[in-house]
């Protein structure tokens, strides 16, 4: 589109929804700002994590994956209970804004499922001796995706963009309470992964250096899911803006 | 009627996918019968709202002076019913072809598949509602379903394998709590959630 066409196209559009551009583009950026520091951050936590870090007794140098795989599992679980939260809402309040930011929020944490997904295995070949193991956090994850999957299919499957709304939220609220499920069920099914360090009833038995690294890592991975959804959310706005521009000339 | 041919031969593929000198049938059964159960649900729940769009039956049923819950609860009902009689053909077939004695492990076995079938039925009405009239239903109905069978089919499979062990229900309490759980949370979120797919 060229920049001529889109201006006068915008206006001639009403008062809001320039506005609505404006927050847009104003969203977009906060996201950049958000993910380039989350970016610049994470690669001194990588340095710190593999350098300033005190290598673990038994497990060694594969212990340090750790640091990368628990906050993107911090923030995929966030980013889904986020879904869940915004659904929830939208079908309260009707917010079209909360239909967008939860369709942001699922496809980063799409992204963020999969990175855990990816680290876990490449830690279990040396640790457990296999890829794969059939355990209740491992397989709560897995689930997690599939739901992140079937949600964002069932988006791209509806083009009225209300009854995409309403549908993916109905989706969006099931998903969300299905994962406690999953994860209950999947524990008394049988469990090997490794015990929780941090929050557990009497404390957290992680040493302080190696809590505080990976500490660092979970508010990093938040600050880069917060970027990413940010200017996902704002491109979703955007889309919206320009469709019903599409909608209202055709 | 589809559906209670698919679960047969569900059952016989199930038993002639395993070697028999290896494995027994009776290690193999509790995870027979629930994968049969669980796609035979899947077919049926397809079609539950397929059937509304024709002659614009559902246009006529949201005219009706009746909430939308009504209709849901309607719908989740005749839905059981209907998985009730699957069960009720796949339970005397799964005896037969797995050579089981179900003999005083009946009423449990009943009592499991009605826990394990109500939580799943009523998240798969709302969806089933859902996928009618979007592109590709009959492959969005499962991606976004079978996700909710995990919890029903992990306990159903767990006790069951129990009860043919010989061992009594009360040994499965925590997963029968459970069970009951997904079912109240589930069809009270459904019941919920029901009108936001129907509002026009």
């Amino acid at each position: 589109m060229t920049s001529s066409s889109s201006l006068s196209a915008s206006s001639s559009f009403p008062q809001s929804s320039t506005s609505s551009v404006a927050a847009a583009r104003k969203s977009i950026r906060a996201g950049q700002v958000l993910l380039l520091l989350g970016l610049v951050a994470l690669a001194a936590h990588y340095v710190r994590a593999i350098e300033f870090t005190p290598v673990e007794a038994t497990q060694g140098m594969a212990q340090k994956i750790f640091y990368v795989h628990v906050p993107s599992a911090w923030s995929a679980f966030l980013a889904y209970g986020i879904v869940g939260v915004c659904s929830a809402l939208f079908l309260w309040l009707g917010d079209r804004r909360l239909d967008l930011f939860a369709e942001a929020s699922a496809e980063v944490g799409t992204v963020l499922t999969f990175m855990v997904l990816t680290t876990g295995p490449l830690w279990g070949k040396p640790i457990w001796g296999t890829w794969w193991q059939w355990e209740v956090r491992l397989t709560s994850t897995l689930f997690l995706f599939f739901l992140m999957v079937g949600y964002l299919t069932l988006r791209r499957s509806i083009y009225d963009p209300l009854e995409r709304a309403r549908y993916s939220a109905v989706v969006g609220i099931l998903g969300a309470m299905l994962v406690p499920f999953i994860h209950l069920s999947v524990y008394m099914f049988r469990t090997i992964h490794p015990k929780p360090v941090i929050l557990k009833p009497e404390g957290p038995t992680l040493p302080g250096s190696m809590l505080s690294t990976l500490l660092e890592g979970v508010a990093i991975m938040t600050v880069v899911y917060l970027g990413l959804v940010l200017i996902r959310y704002g491109i979703g706005r955007l889309q919206e803006e320009k469709e019903a521009r599409h909608a209202a000339a055709g | 009627m589809a559906a209670l041919v698919l679960s047969a031969l569900i059952l016989v593929i199930f038993n002639f996918a395993r070697d028999p000198t290896v494995i027994r049938a009776q290690d193999l059964a509790p995870a027979a019968l629930w994968v049969t159960i669980t796609f035979a649900a899947t077919t049926a729940l397809n079609r539950a709202f397929a059937v509304e769009l024709d002659h614009g039956a559902l246009d006529g049923l949201l005219l009706a002076p009746v909430g939308r819950e009504a209709i849901y609860l309607g719908k989740l009902l005749g839905n059981l019913v209907f998985t009730g009689v699957v069960q009720a053909i796949t339970i005397p077939l799964f005896v037969l072809f797995f050579n089981l004695d179900l003999h005083g492990t009946l009423p449990a076995i009943l009592l499991l598949a009605f826990l394990a079938t109500v939580g799943f039925t009523a998240v798969g009405t709302v969806f089933s509602a859902l996928t009618m009239r979007v592109q590709f239903a009959e492959l969005m109905l499962p991606v976004l379903l079978l996700p909710f069978m995990v919890p029903p089919l992990i306990g159903a499979a767990q006790v069951t394998s129990k009860l043919l062990a010989g061992r009594p229900l009360a040994d499965s309490a925590g997963w029968l709590q459970i069970l009951a759980t997904y079912d109240i949370v589930f069809v009270t979120l459904s019941i919920l959630v029901f009108p936001a797919v129907l509002d026009e």
